[in-house]
């Protein structure tokens, strides 16, 4: 990233005068879910400096409320701000030189899939990535993203060397070593904290863009959990995918994908020739919002064994990267294919001997006719210090839900009460529809979060619909 | 804010000691709805009503009074109603007064007050709502309409065209809505056997104001503009509204 903006601890105010702003345009905002539409004002900064300037301008606004958006793929209403501002950060892309260390520094707008056009074929590739590239730097600091890799390697801040945030009292560099209690509010924060500017990484050494990836297919759930334990200590990547329509003795049957990046000699002549050539960006588009669900109970149930039936046990094989870390991206616009109500995802964490809140988990939604498309299965390793990070050890589950079937709220309502038992939580960057009190026992290192965004946002600017719902700030309690 | 199914943290209900709206605002607090501003004429009944929120687990009741005759004073009753509840996520519009047919027909002053209180306040204080969910870039109503308003009979036509005119009202100011992040819903109970229709003899098809707190939830999570509760209700007024006058004029209710 380019010389900061702002010199350390500069205060709103110091600019004098200044080209103005782009304009700002009133959208209607959701979530990757197409849940809970609201309307904002929308701007799209162009340079860092303009980002602050949007944020301080609208300090004392008639009605408060800024939170910044990067690529909308939060699934609930995290980057959204009814009748606020919302700070796109889309054109906030350049890419620093990637030193020896693999340091890198980027603008919060950077897509990891940018990023990795830019790094890859230098042989680096990005320290932690979700199940999709096309997520911002800023996003993937604000909801403190995790992947297949976190049992080794933990989420994506523990990458994270330095931190510049546009906050509502001034711009500040932080990291693990200068005011830890920012950088870390700010690591899963979901944006509260003020709006990240960029951010130093520090990416991963490969020889190739390819996966060396061993596939189990596993008949039941217990089966399934002891081989995802057993393949954590030998591989750095796994990730298990569970057959949601299977009952009884089948039960969580699933098949579990094991990796490592694959070196330049284990690669087949053809792959050999480009060896770090870059994933390509989705062909195929899901063209309008369908008027009607195409994912329903049916299809669902079919897809589910159709997955389970085309992947059987294969040790050693060697996949491209983009197919084995972000099967999501092969179909773009793909949540359009919800229909109009859209969907909810719901993703949990419970402590490591908790197996049993997954059985439960499957058996309650069958029991509440809730059809589910995808449900991904994986172990966390411990979490880092971030207050609100949602990563912690043991065993996380991750659920797309359509919605629509009456019952479904109410399931994952019980849900809640679960996950909560069991001393686990919610994934904020995946929830729409959890409540302030249960949000509240999830997360109980709160007050520390709220005593940050205090020093930070004393008027209690930063909002976004997720946390007027959840009733998190520095004046909510 | 509401959530992934349209389920609010605060809502604004006119016309509070409505039983349809005492029915509505229970099933939201028990859903989680925190913020309850109850406002309506009849102090007691709020009363009775604010206790009832606060039973089923509401953290904030608060009540208003107002008097649906003095329609100077919608806008002023829900600028109220807003700043008491902070953030409103959802207004249930559920005011409603019966006129005594044909006793008042030929009284004017009847007339308009079963005008006044079914139509020309709630389409101001609507009006105002719009406004509100304008600036917070977000809100949903619920509006009571009625199925008497879908084609309006000989003998309830004093309410029956007050509820047509609220009706035609609230779904055209949901199209001005559009891009706004608010939303407006109206619901069209068939005849519900309760206070307001005490003393009437129901007819073959009734239903309850739980149930219809139900169908109206329900239809806030599906985003309809337009519920009919008992949901079959739909497909009997599809034929209904095609009957000739001649005939819809000799129907026995």
């Amino acid at each position: 990233m380019p010389e900061p903006i702002l010199a350390e601890g500069a205060a709103p105010g110091d600019s004098v005068t200044q080209p103005p702003l782009p304009e700002a345009v009133d959208r209607i905002l959701t979530g990757w879910g197409r849940t809970s539409p609201t309307a904002a004002r929308v701007i799209t900064p162009g340079e860092p400096a303009d980002v602050v300037r949007s944020l301080w301008s609208h300090n004392g606004a008639t009605r408060p409320g800024v939170i910044a958006r990067g690529l909308g793929r939060s699934y609930g209403d995290a980057a959204q701000c009814a009748g606020g501002l919302v700070i796109e950060t889309g054109r906030l892309d350049r890419i620093g030189a990637i030193n020896d260390a693999g340091e890198v520094e980027v603008d919060a707008g950077v897509s990891l899939a940018a990023l990795l056009r830019t790094s890859l074929p230098q042989g680096w590739f990005v320290p932690v990535t979700p199940g999709t590239r096309q997520v911002t730097i800023g996003g993937a600091i604000a909801a403190d993203i995790h992947g297949k890799n976190h049992h080794q390697d933990g989420s994506f801040c523990a990458h994270v060397t330095s931190i510049t945030l546009a906050t509502p009292t001034g711009v500040l560099q932080v990291s693990q070593s200068v005011d830890p209690a920012l950088f870390w509010a700010t690591a899963g924060g979901m944006g509260l904290t003020g709006v990240i500017l960029g951010a130093t990484i520090r990416m991963r050494r490969v020889e190739t863009a390819w996966m060396r990836v061993d596939t189990e297919r596993h008949g039941e759930l217990q089966g399934l959990m002891d081989a995802l334990e057993r393949v954590d200590a030998t591989h750095r990547y796994s990730v298990a995918w569970l057959d949601c329509s299977a009952r009884g003795r089948h039960l969580g049957r699933g098949i579990l994908d094991a990796g490592d990046h694959a070196r330049a000699s284990e690669l087949g002549a053809s792959a050999a020739r480009d060896p770090l050539a870059a994933p390509h960006d989705a062909r195929f588009k899901v063209p309008v919002a369908l008027p009607a669900p195409l994912v329903g109970g049916l299809s669902v149930a079919a897809f589910n064994r159709a997955w389970y039936a085309k992947s059987p046990s294969r040790p050693g094989r060697i996949r491209p990267l983009g197919g084995f870390f972000h099967p999501l991206d092969a179909l773009g616009d793909w949540n359009r294919l919800f229909g109009p109500r859209g969907f909810v995802q719901y993703q949990y964490v419970v402590p490591s001997e908790r197996r049993d809140v997954i059985v439960s988990t499957l058996e309650l939604l069958q029991r509440a006719g809730a059809a589910c498309s995808m449900a991904v299965l994986k172990r966390f390793g411990p979490g880092d210090p971030g207050p609100l990070s949602f990563p912690m050890a043991g065993w996380t589950l991750a659920l797309d839900l359509p919605v629509g079937p009456p019952g479904l709220r109410r399931a994952l309502r019980e849900l809640d009460q679960l996950v909560l038992a069991a001393h686990g939580r919610v994934y904020l960057a995946k929830d729409s529809r959890l409540g302030p009190v249960a949000f509240a026992a999830m997360y109980p290192r709160l007050s520390e979060f709220e005593t940050t965004l205090r020093r930070v946002d004393p008027e209690g600017l930063m909002q976004s619909d997720l946390s007027r719902r959840l009733r998190i700030g520095s004046l909510a309690r | 804010m509401n959530d992934a199914f349209a389920r609010p943290n605060s809502v604004l209900v006119l016309g509070a000691t409505s039983d349809i709206a005492r029915a509505i605002v229970g099933l939201l607090v028990r859903d989680g709805c925190e913020r309850v501003v109850l406002a309506g004429r009849d102090q007691v009944r709020l009363a009775e009503a604010a206790g009832e929120a606060k039973e089923a687990g509401a953290s904030f009741v608060a009540t208003l009074g107002f008097d649906a005759n003095e329609v100077d004073q919608a806008a002023g009753v829900v600028d109220s109603g807003f700043s008491a509840a902070g953030r409103v996520d959802l207004v249930v519009v559920g005011l409603g007064l019966l006129a005594d047919q044909p006793e008042d027909e030929r009284d004017p002053t009847r007339v308009t007050r079963c005008l006044t209180v079914n139509f020309t306040w709630p389409a101001a204080a609507l009006t105002r709502v719009a406004e509100h969910f304008r600036e917070q870039g977000s809100g949903r109503a619920l509006v009571l309409s009625s199925v008497a308003g879908v084609r309006v009979r000989r003998s309830n036509y004093i309410y029956g065209s007050a509820k047509a005119g609220l009706d035609a009202y609230a779904r055209s100011l949901n199209q001005t809505l559009a891009g706004s992040g608010g939303f407006i819903t109206v619901v069209r109970p068939g005849f519900v056997v309760s206070r307001m229709t005490e003393g009437r003899s129901a007819p073959p098809i009734s239903t309850t104001p739980d149930a219809v707190a139900r169908d109206a939830v329900a239809g806030l999570e599906r985003g309809a503009e337009v519920v009919w509760s008992p949901g079959y209700l739909a497909v009997i007024f599809r034929v209904l509204r095609l009957l000739p006058e001649a005939i819809w004029r000799r129907l026995p209710f």
